[in-house]
C-alpha cells in the first residue's frame, strides 16, 4: 500500500503547486482601489487538493502495475472490454441492433436541438474515421485536414451560387474535388515524414484557409457565403425541425456508409499496405508495395471523407465563410483520432462523442468549461496514452510450453 | 540473370559507387564482401531501384531495370532483404509474411509456400500470432528472409543475414541459405561483413573497396587469396 516514501513525495509534489499556483491563486490585486488581498485560504486548498490527487494517481498507478501483471496469466484481460464484446457474436448482433434502434429513436426522444448536437457529434465522427485513414492507419501526420473539409464546403457553395446545383449533385463533386486536393497535396510531401510532414499540411491548410479569405471574387472573402439550400428529399418542403431531423438521418446514413468503408479498407490489401508503409518504409518497398501510390490513394480517400463533410456541412449551416475551418478544427479533429485510439473504429467514434458533446454539455459550468475539457484530456493521455480504445490488434499469449495459442481472430 | 555495368551510385556529392561490373547467373550463390563503407549495401539497394542508380545499366535476364521503381523490380522476381531486418514491428509474424507475398493473387501458391517457409523456420509456424518486435534477433533475421521468400523471388538480395547473431545462429542461417538455393533454384546475392562464412556457401565473389570491385573470382580461389585472407579473413 501507501509507504511513507510516496506520502513524502506527495508532499513535494503539493508543496511545487503551492508554488506555482501561489501568483494566480493566493495573491490578488485590485489596479482600482490599489490594494493587495492574500487568499491564503486558496493555497490551503491548493495544497491539500493536489496532495490528494497526486496519492490518488500513486495508487492508481500501482494498481495497473497489478493489473498488468495478473494479465501475463489470462491474455484476455488485455483486450479493452468493448472489444471484447464486439468479437462476440452473441453479443455483437443484439448490441448493434439495440444501437442502431437507439440512434434512429434518438431524435423523437429528445429536442431538436439534441438531434442538431448530434448530428455536428456524427459529422466528427466521420471526419475522425477520414483522418483516421490517414494518421491512424498510414501513419502519415496530418495537420491540415481542415483543408478538405473547406474545398468539400466550398464546391458546394460555389457551385450552388453559379451554376444552381442541388445538394446530391455537389455531394458526390465535393467528395472527389477534396480527394484531387489530396493529391495535389500528396505530390509534395510523398519523401517527407513525421515533423517536416506535419509542417508542411499545416501550411497547406494555412493556404487553403488564407486563399479563401482573400481571394474576394472567388469566394466572397471573410464575409462568406450565406443562403446555401438544405439538402432536398425528392422536392418535399420541409419546416425547420424537420430540415434538421433529416439531416440527423442523413448522417447516420453516410457514418454507416463510412463505417463499413474503414472497416473493409483497413482489412483489405491496401490496408495492409498502409499498416506496412507506417511501420518501415525501406521494409515496404523491398515488399514490392508501390509508395507513392500507397500515400496517395490515403491522402485522397482521407481527403474524399472530408469534402464529404464539407457540402453536408454547407447544407447543414447554409452559410460558409473561412473562419470555420481554421486550424483550431484540424487539432479538434486530429485529438478525435488520438484521444479515441489511433486505428480503432470504436475508438474514433467515442472520442469524437466525448469532444464535440462534452463542452456542449458542460456549458453548465459556464466559463470553466474549458479547462475542465483540457484537465479531461491532459488526464486521460496520463492515465490512457493509447487513447480510449486502443487498436489492439492480435494478442499473443504465452501458455506453458504449448506457445502458440492466440486469439485467433485472423484465421 | 543479373548484370550490372559501369552502375554509378551517389548520395548527394558522394559517389558511392564507381563503374561497379557485376554478373551474377541463374542458380549461383554470389557473394559481395568489403569493409564498412565499402558500397556493399549502396550495390543492393541500387539493384532493388531504392537508391537511384546514376549512371551505368542494370540488367535483368537482358531487361534494363534501372529506371524501374522498387515495386516493379520487385514485381519482376528481385526480392531483397534489407540489412538491419526491418521487419514490421507491430504486425504479427503471419502479416509480415503476408505482406512479403503483397504483389502475388495466386492464393494456392501462396499457401504452398507459407507451409514451406513455416518447414524451414519452425519457430516462425509456432509464433505466428506473436508480434514481429517481440522476436529475437535470430528469428527477426529468419522473418525477413521467409517473408522475402513469400514474394517467391527468382533473386534473393541479402544483405548482411548475420548481422548481430550468435555463431551458432549464423551457421543454421547460412545453411538455410544454402538450403534455398538448391531447393528452389533461388539465385542469391549475398553481401556480407562474415566473408569467411558467407564464402564458404558461395560460388563465387566479388570483393569492394571505396566503391569499386576490386577482385572477381570463384570463392574458392578468394578464401585462398593472401590479399583476402589478410584483410577480410583475419589470418
Amino acid at each position: 500500500m501507501i509507504t511513507v516514501k510516496e506520502v513524502k513525495r506527495s508532499l513535494l509534489v503539493s508543496l511545487w503547486f503551492v508554488f506555482l499556483t501561489f501568483p494566480l491563486m493566493v495573491i490578488k490585486v485590485n489596479p482600482y482601489e490599489r490594494t493587495v488581498s492574500w487568499r491564503w485560504s486558496n493555497m490551503v486548498y491548493v495544497a491539500i487538493g493536489t496532495f490528494v490527487i497526486s496519492l490518488l494517481a500513486k495508487a492508481w498507478f500501482v494498481r495497473k502495475e497489478r493489473r498488468m501483471a495478473r494479465q501475463q496469466d489470462s491474455c484476455h484481460a488485455r483486450i479493452p472490454i468493448i472489444q471484447r464484446i464486439l468479437q462476440r457474436p452473441g453479443y455483437r448482433y443484439p448490441l448493434a441492433a439495440f444501437l442502431l434502434g437507439a440512434v434512429l429513436a434518438f431524435p423523437h426522444l429528445f429536442s431538436t436541438y439534441q438531434a442538431n448536437i448530434m448530428t455536428t457529434a456524427l459529422m466528427y465522427i466521420v471526419l475522425g474515421l477520414g483522418l483516421n485513414i490517414v494518421v491512424g492507419v498510414a501513419g502519415l501526420l496530418d495537420l491540415g485536414y481542415v483543408a478538405f473539409y473547406a474545398v468539400g464546403a466550398y464546391s458546394y457553395a460555389l457551385l450552388n451560387l453559379h451554376f444552381g446545383l442541388g445538394f446530391w449533385t455537389v455531394l458526390p463533386v465535393g467528395g472527389l474535388l477534396a480527394a484531387l486536393f489530396g493529391v495535389l497535396l500528396g505530390f509534395p510531401v510523398l519523401r517527407l515524414r513525421g515533423d517536416y510532414l506535419a509542417i508542411v499540411t499545416l501550411g497547406f491548410g494555412e493556404i487553403i484557409r488564407l486563399i479563401l479569405e482573400n481571394w474576394n471574387a472567388f469566394s466572397k472573402g471573410p464575409s462568406g457565403i450565406s443562403n446555401i439550400p438544405r439538402p432536398g428529399f425528392f422536392g418535399l418542403e420541409m419546416s425547420l425541425d424537420q430540415a434538421m431531423i433529416y439531416m440527423y438521418y442523413l448522417m447516420i446514413g453516410l457514418l454507416l456508409v463510412t463505417i463499413f468503408v474503414v472497416n473493409r479498407l483497413q482489412d483489405s490489401r491496401l490496408g495492409r499496405a498502409w499498416l506496412a508503409l507506417r511501420e518501415d518504409e525501406i521494409a515496404c518497398q523491398a515488399m514490392g508495395i508501390d509508395k507513392t501510390r500507397t500515400k496517395l490513394i490515403a491522402f485522397s480517400l482521407g481527403a474524399f471523407w472530408a469534402g464529404l463533410i464539407g457540402v453536408i456541412f454547407a447544407a447543414k449551416t447554409t452559410f460558409v465563410n473561412p473562419a470555420s475551418f481554421t486550424f483550431m478544427e484540424s487539432a479538434i479533429i486530429l485529438s478525435i483520432v488520438v484521444l479515441g485510439g489511433m486505428g480503432s473504429i470504436v475508438g474514433v467514434i467515442l472520442g469524437a462523442l466525448i469532444l464535440v458533446l462534452l463542452p456542449e454539455y458542460l456549458r453548465a459550468l459556464s466559463e470553466y468549461r474549458m479547462l475542465a475539457f483540457g484537465a479531461i484530456l491532459v488526464a486521460m493521455m496520463i492515465f490512457k496514452p493509447e487513447g480510449l480504445i486502443a487498436n489492439v490488434r492480435r494478442i499473443y499469449c504465452y501458455q506453458g510450453r504449448k506457445s502458440n495459442t492466440a486469439l485467433k481472430n485472423d484465421e | 540473370m543479373l548484370e550490372l555495368k559501369n552502375v554509378q551510385t551517389s548520395y548527394g556529392n558522394i559517389q558511392a559507387l564507381q563503374d561497379v561490373n557485376l554478373t551474377i547467373h541463374a542458380g549461383e550463390i554470389v557473394t559481395l564482401i568489403g569493409a564498412n563503407g565499402a558500397g556493399k549495401s549502396t550495390t543492393l539497394m541500387t539493384i532493388s531501384g531504392i537508391v537511384p542508380c546514376r549512371r551505368g545499366k542494370i540488367l535483368l535476364k537482358g531487361q534494363e531495370i534501372q529506371a524501374l521503381s522498387p515495386d516493379k523490380i520487385v514485381a519482376l522476381g528481385v526480392c531483397q532483404v534489407p540489412e538491419g531486418r526491418h521487419i514490421f514491428a507491430d504486425l504479427t509474424v503471419r502479416e509480415n509474411l503476408d505482406l512479403g507475398a503483397f504483389l502475388r493473387t495466386d492464393k494456392a501458391g501462396i499457401k504452398q509456400d507459407l507451409e514451406y517457409v513455416y518447414s524451414l523456420f519452425p519457430i516462425l509456424a509456432e509464433r505466428r500470432h506473436q508480434s514481429g518486435g517481440t522476436l529475437s534477433g535470430g528469428q527477426q533475421q529468419m522473418l525477413a528472409m521467409s517473408r522475402a521468400l513469400m514474394a517467391r523471388p527468382q533473386l534473393l538480395l541479402l544483405d548482411e543475414p548475420s548481422m548481430g547473431l550468435a555463431p551458432l545462429v549464423i551457421k543454421q542461417i547460412f545453411e538455410i541459405i544454402k538450403a534455398i538455393n538448391k531447393e528452389h533454384n533461388t539465385t542469391i546475392f549475398l553481401v556480407e561483413q562474415n566473408a569467411h562464412q558467407a564464402l564458404h556457401i558461395a560460388d563465387r565473389g566479388y570483393v569492394i573497396e571505396n566503391g569499386r570491385i576490386i577482385l572477381a573470382d570463384s570463392a574458392d580461389k578468394l578464401l585462398n587469396n593472401p590479399d583476402v585472407q589478410k584483410a577480410y579473413l583475419g589470418i
